[in-house]
C-alpha cells in the first residue's frame, strides 16, 4: 500500500507487534517522534553500508598521466 | 576510502569532434554555472549526471534528499529566461558554453519547468531576507529551469590546474599512498595555528589529510587564491609529513547555506574519497542567519551519508595549558584564552607586520607578505 504524505510516497510494512512495542519504548525521549521515523533512520543506515559501488579504472595510458601529475606535486615518488 | 555518493562515481567527459555537435544551438552560461557543469562531469557532484529534474528539486527542498532517497541538500539548477530558450523544447539537445572557462558541454533537455523562488529560498537558506547573499542569488535567477544530463566536450586549461584533482585522481592518489581513512579540511583562508591544530588533531587518528581550499569567486578583502595556495605549500613543507598530507583545490561557489551547505561540502569530499570531514563553528554561515552549531546538528538527519563529520566547536590558545586547546580538553577560564582572530591577523598583515608565532607560523606569514597585494581589491 502506498500513500501520499506531504507530497512524498510512503508505504506500510509489517513488523511483529512486540518488536514495535520495544522500539516505541526505546525511542521515548529521543529525537524520534514516531516508530516510522526511527525505522526509516535505521534502514537508511543499514542500506548505505551494503550498497554497491562502481568506478571506472584509468586506462594504462591515463594512469601514467595521472601518476606524472601527482609526482609533479610531490605526492608520489 | 569512501564509496562514491549514491554508489557510482560519475564521469561524463567525452572527446567529441566539434563537427559532431556543430549544428546544435548554443547557450552561453555564467561562470558559476560552468563550474557546476565541470563538477557534474568530473563526478564531484556524483550521483548527479546533470541539472536537477523537477521531482528531484521538490524532494531536495522538502526532504533534503534526491527523489531516490539519496541525501542531497543544495539544488544544482540551470536557469534560463523564456526568451533565451523559446526555440527549444524537451527532447532537444543544446551546447552550453562559457567563454571564461572555455566550457563546451552538451545538455540533453529532458525537462523545462517552473519553480517558486520563495519556497526555494526559505527551504535552502531558512530565510527570505534578500540581504542574505544566497537568497539574493535565488531572487536573481531566471524564471525557467532545465533538467537534463550533461556531457562535457571541452574546457580550458586554467590557473592552478596542477592542484585541480578530480575525484578519480584523488581516489587514485589515496590508493597509491595506501590511505584507508582520509580527513578533508575545507578552507578559504591561509592557515593560522588554530587551523593547523584542528587538521593535525584529526589527522592523528586517520591515515592522511586532504587540504581542500575552495577556489573561485571572491569578495573584496578576501585573500587571493594564489596566497592561500602558497601559504599552505609553505606550511606543508615545514610542518607536515610528506607521507600524510596532500592538497587539491575545489572550484565551486560558496552558497552560505550554513547547515545544508555543510552536508553538501561533506558529500563532495566523500566523492573525493575522504572518510572524514571537519566541520567547524558556523560552517558556511553568513551574518547571524544560523546558530553556531546548526551545521553540526543537521548531520544527525543523515545516517546514510557515508562520510563521518569531525566536529570542532571552538579552539584557542590557553596560556595556562600553554598550548592550543579546544573546549573539550581545557578546563580553564576564558581569561586564559587567546582566540585566533582571522580579523586581527588580517589587520597585521595588511600593515606589513608579522603576527605573533602564537597565531601564525613565521614562514606562513612571510610567504603571505611576499605578495604585493595579498587581498582581493
Ligand atoms: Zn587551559
Amino acid at each position: 500500500m502506498t500513500e501520499e504524505k506531504e507530497g512524498k510516497k510512503y508505504t506500510t510494512i509489517s513488523i511483529p507487534t512486540p518488536l514495535a512495542e520495544k522500539i516505541k519504548k526505546r525511542i521515548e525521549g529521543t529525537g524520534f517522534n514516531s516508530l516510522s521515523s526511527y525505522v526509516t533512520y535505521v534502514l537508511r543506515e543499514v542500506i548505505s553500508g551494503i550498497e554497491e559501488e562502481s568506478e571506472e579504472a584509468f586506462s594504462k595510458e591515463d594512469e601514467e598521466k595521472v601518476k606524472d601529475r601527482l609526482r609533479a606535486l610531490g605526492y608520489l615518488d | 576510502m569512501s564509496k562514491p555518493h549514491g554508489g557510482k562515481l560519475i564521469n561524463r567527459l567525452v572527446k567529441k569532434e566539434s563537427s559532431d555537435v556543430a549544428e546544435l544551438p548554443k547557450l552561453e552560461i555564467n561562470t558559476d554555472l560552468s563550474e557546476d557543469v565541470l563538477n557534474i562531469s568530473k563526478g564531484v557532484f556524483s550521483p548527479l549526471e546533470g541539472f536537477l529534474y523537477d521531482n528531484d528539486l521538490e524532494s531536495v527542498v522538502k526532504e533534503k534528499r534526491l527523489a531516490d532517497d539519496t541525501p542531497w541538500t543544495i539544488p544544482i539548477l540551470l536557469d534560463f529566461d523564456k526568451q533565451d530558450i523559446k526555440d527549444l523544447k524537451e527532447g532537444d539537445a543544446v551546447l552550453l558554453t562559457n567563454k571564461e572557462n572555455g566550457v563546451l558541454a552538451q545538455l540533453d533537455i529532458d525537462e523545462i519547468y517552473t519553480y517558486d523562488k520563495k519556497t526555494l529560498a526559505q527551504a535552502i537558506y531558512h530565510t527570505k531576507d534578500t540581504d542574505h547573499p544566497g537568497v539574493a542569488n535565488v531572487y536573481n535567477m531566471k524564471q525557467l529551469l532545465i533538467g537534463g544530463k550533461i556531457t562535457l566536450l571541452d574546457c580550458k586549461i586554467r590557473q592552478f590546474d596542477n592542484y585541480n584533482l578530480s575525484p578519480r585522481e584523488t581516489r587514485f592518489l589515496f590508493k597509491e599512498k595506501g590511505w584507508r581513512e582520509i580527513v578533508a579540511f575545507q578552507t578559504r583562508n591561509p592557515p593560522h595555528i588554530g587551523h593547523e591544530y584542528v587538521q593535525k588533531t584529526a589527522l592523528t587518528f586517520v591515515d592522511g589529510v586532504l587540504i581542500n581550499p575552495i577556489i573561485g569567486r571572491k569578495k573584496v578583502g578576501d585573500f587571493k587564491d594564489e596566497v592561500i595556495l602558497s601559504s599552505y605549500e609553505t606550511l606543508m613543507k615545514h610542518y607536515y609529513l610528506k607521507e600524510r598530507a596532500v592538497m587539491s583545490i575545489l572550484r565551486t561557489s560558496m552558497k552560505y547555506a550554513g547547515p545544508r551547505e555543510a552536508i553538501h561540502h561533506a558529500i563532495m569530499r566523500k566523492n573525493f574519497g575522504c572518510t572524514h570531514f571537519i566541520v567547524g563553528r558556523d560552517h558556511a554561515g553568513v551574518g547571524n542567519y544560523y546558530g553556531p552549531y546548526d551545521a553540526h546538528d543537521i548531520f544527525s538527519e543523515f545516517p546514510d551519508l557515508g562520510i563521518i563529520p569531525v566536529f570542532f566547536r571552538s579552539f584557542s590558545r590557553c596560556t595556562k595549558c600553554d598550548s592550543v586547546v579546544n573546549d573539550k580538553i581545557c578546563p580553564h577560564d576564558q581569561k586564559y584564552h587567546i582566540n585566533f582572530s582571522g580579523k586581527k591577523i588580517r589587520e597585521l598583515l595588511t600593515n606589513g607586520e608579522i603576527p605573533s608565532e602564537d597565531m601564525m607560523r613565521k614562514e606562513v606569514a612571510e610567504t603571505i607578505l611576499r605578495f604585493d597585494k595579498p587581498f582581493v581589491e
